[in-house]
């Protein structure tokens, strides 16, 4: 790191973490290469990249390298998760507007169709003299997982970056986690193709999802074994948010890092721990101890007056 | 048989002269062998339907393991049902070997020895079929054999395959070792049987040939074994409440449910065999060696049993019901008034409560009655394994939206219901042959409660 004293500009981007960008070490080894290696031209399109420092700095998008290719990850690296992070989630319920845009985008992502939702909108009403709310219910990545406890072959794991993946070449499909899940995140694949959307026009063949299964991308699905919201590693890894965050149109989903304690929902880059001091965050059923890695903001201030659903979602199975 | 050597100690001695004694066990040993020479139409007709049965829910999995378990009723939210609820069940009737052969045997209750043969042979088919059962409710059944290459022991499901397996290779021996004079005698009495048939007891008769040594060994045996399967039988049913209670879930998350759990399992376990001793009885003529006495004993038995039960039912279901709490509300609400409460309650009074107020009668301990009531017994625990599983998942603390209808609901599948009907009748099937190739009731044990020491007998000879 001799050089760093010489570079100011590298000496930031060296400290970027998260963001629109970068999300991985590797992401942070494309970036070094970028600045280094003169060779690559600038395209004029710029990135916003958030500082460890919280200052956000515009650079040349040429200067990002993505990524290690999905099938170079291999199943020990799948199952011990990306250095130095801790993924994170933060809904904020005041703007949930009931779009469902998050659930097509999980779809369409993971290559699902109705009724398998691996992201669910749930109407909320605790009490009939409370007020309801619309939740956005994903996996919860739980910080103490009831599910990866009582898996009897270590087909569902915790990685050291908080993700809760499940490796579907090792599930044997005896449903013990979804049995043991309270918030009930997970599916099963009842049948062949369960739920899969064979959609050649969204279906990018290059992409890696298609092809080879990794435990990243839970893609493609299996016959008789659990999957579900993944958080989207491999998009991580490519420096891209999930495609739940990106397709809400009120942003009301955001996706960072704790470590670096930022989240952002596209639009807007935040502080995890003044979002949740300044919002009264809080983890859905908190007394399970289950410690989930996804926090909500109360819906006070609500962008949105609660409307009723008008249509009935995923009335048959596909 | 009387009243009076009901609790005496083996150390009784028979009141009958030598060749009295020889002529007793003559008789019963040609009462007991009787069944093994002679098949009735109504036998074959009985192994026959059970047969069609079984293959029939042979076809059934065959058709789920082609299309997966979207065949069964079950979905992401009922994601455990009718497989898992027959699974809980197979391994309660499995407990009452213990209870029977061990318990009994080892608190002196002489009347429990022409009983053993009946209650260990009902273990090991419950327990074969609760590994089976198992195996039907997985996702990848071919993937079974990763429990041993990347088993994790934190998982229940672990602390299951351990404790079923030995459980189920302590009951075969339980059953194996006492019946080796058994064995012995097939052998050399039953000679018109098939060569394979008489190779077979030549086999499994070790060279048994009532020397003083091989008594002493198998008695022994059987007297450790008694003494081991206890604890066994106890872990086997509580892991089983565990892989429930290890969870989060409003019905499941109790401490009450290791005990609730084996005292049911010991309920359901006796009306079984009470069943099976009227069957044996009038099939195979038993009479002289099941008698009025043993059917008495056992309904005594049944009467303890259920009380016990109740109370455990009291502490699962009306302590929680005094306190509502939210979530908890919801189930218990649906089992007391809702849409479960027909079952609920036909389980709670015809399966539970009747019954021990019932029994408290002598002429309901009669053979028939008792008989009556044990099947109100066995069909309310098979459904009552049901309440505990399905119900618990339909009601989760998220509230079940934008799902198809059938998802938010159970009811079980002409597969699902083929598959059980077939493991139901597996047990029977097992049992049945088992009676047609081993004498049911176990010689030795009964005698030597009479006062008859069959390893004299056979020093003498």
């Amino acid at each position: 790191m001799i050089e760093e004293n010489e570079n100011t500009d590298r000496r930031k981007f060296l400290k970027f973490g998260l963001l629109a960008g970068g999300v991985t070490l590797a992401t942070g080894l494309g970036l070094k290469s970028g600045i280094l290696g003169k060779d690559s031209e600038s395209t004029g399109k710029k990135v916003k990249l958030l500082t460890a420092d919280g200052q956000l700095v515009e650079v040349d998008s040429s200067h990002i390298k993505h990524h290690i290719a999905e099938s170079k990850i291999t199943a020990l690296q799948a199952r011990e998760g990306i250095e130095g992070k801790k993924f994170v989630m933060v809904i904020d319920l005041a703007r949930c507007a009931n779009a469902r845009k998050c659930v097509e985008g999980c779809q369409t992502m993971h290559h699902k169709q109705p009724p398998v939702e691996w992201i669910k909108v749930k109407k909320m009403q605790d009490a009939v003299s409370l007020a309801p709310y619309w939740m956005p219910q994903p996996c919860y990545h739980c910080d103490n997982p009831p599910c990866t406890k009582v898996c009897p072959v270590d087909a569902t794991f915790k990685r050291k970056d908080g993700i809760v993946l499940i490796d579907n070449e090792r599930c044997i499909g005896c449903r013990f986690c979804m049995a043991a899940c309270p918030y009930n995140a997970r599916s099963f694949n009842w049948g062949e193709n369960w739920g899969t959307a064979i959609d050649t026009a969204k279906t990018d063949k290059t992409d890696a999802c298609c092809s080879t299964y990794s435990p990243e991308t839970s893609t493609p699905g299996k016959m008789g074994t659990v999957e579900k919201c993944d958080f989207c590693p491999d998009m991580a890894r490519k420096g891209e948010l999930p495609d739940c965050v990106t397709a809400c149109p009120n942003g009301t989903i955001y996706f960072g890092d704790a470590n670096e304690d930022i989240v952002t929902n596209g639009d807007e880059t935040v502080r995890l721990s003044e979002l949740i001091k300044k919002r009264s965050g809080y983890r859905y059923l908190e007394e399970l101890g289950t410690e989930p890695r996804v926090y909500y903001l109360p819906p006070v201030n609500r962008q949105f007056p609660f409307e009723e659903d008008t249509e009935i979602h995923n009335t048959s199975e596909s | 048989m009387n009243d009076t050597n009901i609790h005496a100690g083996a150390e009784h001695q028979s009141s009958l002269s030598a060749l009295e004694q020889q002529e007793y066990r003559q008789e019963m040993r040609n009462v007991v062998l009787h069944p093994l020479r002679h098949t009735g139409t109504l036998a074959r007709v009985w192994i026959a339907i059970l047969a069609i049965i079984f293959l029939f829910g042979c076809y059934a999995y065959y058709i789920q393991l082609r299309d997966g378990l979207k065949v069964t009723a079950l979905r992401d939210y009922a994601s455990w049902g009718l497989y898992i609820s027959n699974f809980v069940f197979f391994v309660a009737i499995s407990l009452v070997g213990a209870l029977i052969s061990s318990i009994l045997r080892l608190t002196n209750f002489e009347w429990h020895r022409p009983l053993t043969r009946i209650a260990e042979i009902i273990a090991v088919a419950g327990i074969v079929f609760a590994g089976l059962i198992i195996v039907v409710d997985m996702g990848r059944p071919e993937r079974v054999l990763f429990l041993f290459t990347h088993g994790r022991i934190q998982s229940p499901i672990m602390w299951d395959v351990i404790v079923v397996s030995t459980y189920l290779v302590t009951s075969v021996l339980f059953l194996y070792i006492p019946l080796l004079p058994a064995i012995a005698l097939c052998r050399d009495v039953l000679t018109e049987k098939p060569k394979w048939q008489r190779w077979m007891y030549k086999f499994l008769a070790m060279g048994w040939d009532g020397n003083e040594k091989q008594w002493q060994i198998m008695k022994k045996s059987t007297a450790i074994l008694s003494v081991l399967v206890i604890p066994l039988a106890i872990s086997i049913h509580t892991v089983t409440a565990w892989l429930f209670a290890t969870t989060l879930r409003p019905g499941w998350d109790s401490t009450n449910f290791g005990p609730y759990f084996v005292a049911g399992a010991f309920q359901a376990g006796t009306a079984c065999v009470i069943i099976a001793m009227f069957i044996f009885r009038k099939a195979y003529s038993f009479e002289k060696y099941i008698t009025e006495l043993h059917f008495n004993q056992m309904g005594k038995l049944l009467v303890l049993l259920c009380v016990v039960y109740a109370y455990f039912n009291v502490n699962e279901y009306l302590i929680p019901a005094y306190k509502m709490r939210g979530p908890e509300a919801k189930l218990l609400n649906d089992l007391f008034t809702g849409p479960m409460s027909p079952i609920y309650w036909s389980v709670q009074i015809f399966g539970m409560a009747i019954p021990a107020f019932v029994l408290l009668f002598k002429r309901a301990r009669r053979p028939i009655p008792l008989t009556i009531i044990a099947l109100f017994v066995v069909v309310g625990a098979w459904f009552k394994r049901y309440l505990i599983v399905t119900p618990i998942l339909l009601h989760p603390y998220l509230p079940i939206q934008n799902v198809p209808a059938n998802w938010a609901t159970y009811f079980p599948s002409w597969v699902e219901m083929a598959i059980v009907a077939a493991s139901l009748s597996g047990v029977l099937l097992i049992i049945t042959i088992f009676s047609k190739f081993f004498p049911m009731i176990s010689i030795w044990e009964t005698l030597e409660g009479e006062g008859i020491d069959l390893e004299k007998m056979d020093k003498k000879k």
